[in-house]
C-alpha cells in the first residue's frame, strides 16, 4: 500500500509541476463552455430582408412594418421586381418578400375560404441552408400572423421554449471535454514513461502493474472532477441551463463516464509507443468521430443507417443522450438506465481489454 | 561454484522464428562484478529482461537470488535493483522526491528512507541538491544518483544496462568506484557495457554473439586464450563472425 501511495503522490506532483498542461486542462472546459454558450450559436439572427411592394395598401404596409419591427430581421428596404436577383446575388439581402399586386383581393378570397393564388412569395438565398431554413420559418410565421382566416398551428416548444443553443451544447461539451482530458492526458502520461524508460524501472520493481496504472488514473480523475464541478456551475449559473433532473443522477452518470474515458486512455497507451502516436490516436481516431457521430452537432436520426450503427460504439453518444435527458428534460434516473448500462458495459470491456494488453506487453 | 546468486541453464527466448537468446548457461557468484558483453542485437537485453522477471523464457531454467525465473518473477523483483541505459529518474521531481518514490515502491518506511537518503546524499556530496529538480542536474550526476537510488533498497543483485552511456571519462571512473563500493558491500553487480576498457574492471565477463555465449571467464584469462593485448581485441575477434546486423 505504501508503494501505491508513493505513486499517487508522484503522479500528482507530475501534474502540478507541469503548470501549463494543468492550466489548459482546467481552463479549457471553462473557455469551451463560454464559447459555445455565448459566441457560437445555431440560432439565426440578423437575416437581411428586402421587400417588393407593387401596390402599397394598408394591409401590405402593416405586414412590412411587422417585418421591420422583428428583432430577427434587418430590414434592407424596398426593391423593384427586376432587382431581386441582383440583390440576392450580391448578398445585400438573404431573403426577399414579394407581395402580390392584388394582395388585398387574394387575402380576402382566402379569408372567405375561396381558392386563390398565394398573396406572398418568399425568395431565399439558400447557399447557407441553416440560415435559409430558419429564416423561411421565421418569415412565414411573421407573415401569416396577420392573415385573417389563416390560423397557424399552435406550437408548444417543450423543455427548451426559447430554443437556446446552450441547452444543446452543454451536454455535448461535457461529452467531449472529459474524453479529451482523461483519455489524452492519461495515455500521454503513461506513454511518456515508456519513452523515457522509467516505465521499465517501474515494471522491474515489485509494484504490480495494475497498481501503477490505477495510481496514474487517480490524479486525473480528481482533475476531471474539478472540471465537472466547474462545468456544472457555469452551466447552471452563467448559461442558466435548467438542470431539471436530479443533480445526483447527472453527477453519477458523469463519474461513470470519467472512468470510461480513463480506461480509454489506458487502452490507447497500450497501443501507442510514442507520445505523438498517442496524441494522434486520441485526436484523429476519437475526437473526430466523437464530434461527428455523438449527436452533439448532427442529429443521429438523420444519418444513413451505417453511420447510425457506427455511432452506437461512440461512448459520447450515450453519455450526451443521458445528460440531455437529465439536464433539459428532467427525467428520473430510471429513464436513462439503458444509456447508463451501455456505458457500464463499455467501461468493463475497455478496462478488461486494456489490462489484458498491458500485461501482454510485459512479455 | 558453491553459492551462485545467478544460475542459468540452457535459457532460450524465441520471438516467432527468431531466436533472440539461444541456450545460454552461466553462473554468477555472490559479490562478483559480472560483465555481460555483446554487440547490439546479440541478445544481451533480452537475456537481462528474463533475469529481471520482465520476460518469460521460452525454454531452459534459471534462478536469481534463489528464485526460479519461470515461476517466481515477483519474488525476484523484491531482491534486485535495475538501472537502464536510458536515464531512469523523473526529471520533474526533485532529488529527494525521487529517492522517496523509489524507497516507497520497495516498501521502506519513511524513517528508513530518510536515513538512507542522508547516507546516499552524503556519499555523493549531494546534500545541498536534495531540493533540486533532477532535470537540472548534469548527466553524470544523474547517472550516479540513479545508481544510488537503484541500490537504495540494498538489493542482492543490481542489473545495470549500459549505465555509463554518454558519460565523460572522469564521471565514468567515479561511477565505477560506486560499483566497486557496492560489490565490496556484498551486492552482486550484473552489468552490460559497450566500453571494453570497462570490461577490464569486471571480475568475470561473458561475450554474447548472435544469441549465444561465445566466451566466459576472467578478463586476464580471455586475453590469454585469444592471445590479445586488450579486451577490445578479444571482443573484435569474437564479434567478427556475427551474422546479425548491428
Amino acid at each position: 500500500m505504501g508503494g501505491f501511495l508513493s505513486f499517487v503522490k508522484k503522479e500528482t506532483l507530475h501534474i502540478l509541476r507541469d503548470s501549463v498542461t494543468m492550466l489548459i486542462a482546467l481552463l479549457m472546459p471553462v473557455v469551451q463552455i463560454l464559447l459555445f454558450g455565448f459566441a457560437i450559436s445555431t440560432e439565426v439572427n440578423n437575416i437581411n430582408v428586402a421587400v417588393v411592394v407593387p401596390h402599397a395598401t394598408e394591409a401590405v404596409r402593416k405586414a412590412v412594418s411587422r417585418l421591420e419591427a422583428n428583432p430577427y430581421f434587418t430590414f434592407k428596404g424596398t426593391l423593384y421586381g427586376s432587382q431581386i436577383d441582383e440583390t440576392l446575388r450580391s448578398g445585400r439581402a438573404d431573403a426577399v418578400v414579394v407581395f402580390a399586386a392584388d394582395y388585398d383581393r387574394r387575402m380576402a378570397a382566402l379569408a372567405a375560404g375561396m381558392p386563390a393564388e398565394p398573396p406572398v412569395q418568399l425568395i431565399m438565398d439558400a447557399s447557407n441552408t441553416n440560415t435559409a431554413t430558419a429564416g423561411a420559418g421565421y418569415l412565414q410565421s411573421v407573415l401569416t400572423e396577420g392573415m385573417a382566416g389563416f390560423s397557424a398551428p399552435e406550437t408548444h416548444l417543450l423543455f427548451n421554449p426559447q430554443m437556446k443553443s446552450a441547452y444543446n451544447f452543454v451536454p455535448g461539451i461535457m461529452g467531449l471535454i472529459f474524453i479529451l482530458i482523461c483519455a489524452i492526458l492519461t495515455s500521454i502520461s503513461i506513454v511518456r514513461e515508456k519513452e523515457t524508460g522509467t516505465m521499465e524501472v517501474l515494471l522491474v520493481s515489485p509494484v504490480r502493474p495494475i497498481r501503477i496504472i490505477f495510481a496514474k488514473m487517480i490524479p486525473y480523475f480528481a482533475l476531471s472532477c474539478l472540471n465537472l464541478a466547474s462545468i456544472l456551475l457555469l452551466a447552471r449559473y452563467v448559461l442558466e441551463v435548467p438542470m431539471s433532473g436530479s443533480v445526483g443522477s447527472i453527477i453519477s452518470v458523469s463519474l461513470l463516464y470519467l472512468v470510461l474515458a480513463l480506461a480509454l486512455g489506458l487502452f490507447i497507451s497500450t497501443i501507442a509507443n510514442t507520445q505523438v502516436t498517442a496524441l494522434l490516436i486520441s485526436a484523429m481516431l476519437m475526437l473526430m468521430p466523437m464530434i461527428m457521430l455523438s449527436g452533439m452537432v448532427f442529429p443521429i436520426e438523420n444519418m444513413p443507417g451505417i453511420l447510425q450503427a457506427v455511432s452506437c460504439i461512440v461512448p459520447a453518444r450515450w453519455y450526451i443522450d443521458a445528460i440531455r435527458k437529465l439536464m433539459i428534460e428532467g427525467v428520473p434516473f430510471a429513464d436513462v438506465l439503458d444509456d447508463f448500462l451501455i456505458l457500464v458495459s463499455m467501461t468493463v470491456v475497455l478496462i478488461g481489454v486494456a489490462l489484458k494488453k498491458f500485461n501482454d506487453r510485459l512479455e | 561454484m558453491n553459492n551462485p546468486i545467478i544460475s542459468v541453464k540452457d535459457l532460450s527466448k524465441k520471438f516467432g522464428d527468431f531466436t533472440a537468446v539461444d541456450r545460454i548457461s552461466f553462473e554468477v557468484e555472490k559479490g562478483e562484478i559480472f560483465g555481460f558483453l555483446g554487440a547490439n542485437g546479440a541478445g544481451k537485453t533480452t537475456a537481462m529482461r528474463m533475469l529481471c522477471g520482465l520476460s518469460y523464457p521460452t525454454s531452459g531454467s534459471g534462478t536469481v537470488a534463489g528464485f526460479d525465473v519461470m515461476r517466481e518473477g515477483e519474488r525476484i523483483k523484491r531482491r534486485i535493483g535495475y538501472m537502464s541505459q536510458r536515464f531512469s529518474l523523473y526529471d520533474n521531481l526533485t532529488v529527494w522526491e525521487n529517492i522517496r518514490l523509489y524507497g516507497g515502491i520497495y516498501g521502506l518506511s519513511r524513517r528508513e528512507i530518510l536515513r538512507r537518503a542522508v547516507v546516499v546524499l552524503n556519499r555523493l556530496n549531494f546534500r545541498s541538491e536534495s531540493r533540486t529538480l533532477v532535470g537540472a542536474l548534469p548527466l553524470g550526476w544523474k547517472q550516479k544518483l540513479a545508481f544510488s537510488v537503484a541500490t537504495l533498497h540494498r538489493p542482492e543483485v543490481i542489473f545495470l544496462d549500459e549505465p555509463t552511456g554518454g558519460v565523460d571519462p572522469v564521471t565514468r571512473r567515479q561511477f565505477w568506484e560506486l560499483i566497486y563500493e557496492s560489490a565490496a558491500g556484498g551486492t552482486t553487480v550484473f552489468v552490460t557495457t559497450h566500453y571494453m576498457d570497462e570490461a577490464e574492471y569486471c571480475s568475470r565477463v561473458s561475450i554474447m554473439v548472435d544469441g549465444r555465449i561465445r566466451a566466459l571467464g576472467k578478463p586476464a584469462e580471455l586475453k590469454k586464450q585469444y592471445a590479445a593485448q586488450t579486451m577490445d581485441e578479444v571482443f573484435r575477434t569474437l564479434a567478427r563472425g556475427a551474422k546479425r546486423a548491428e
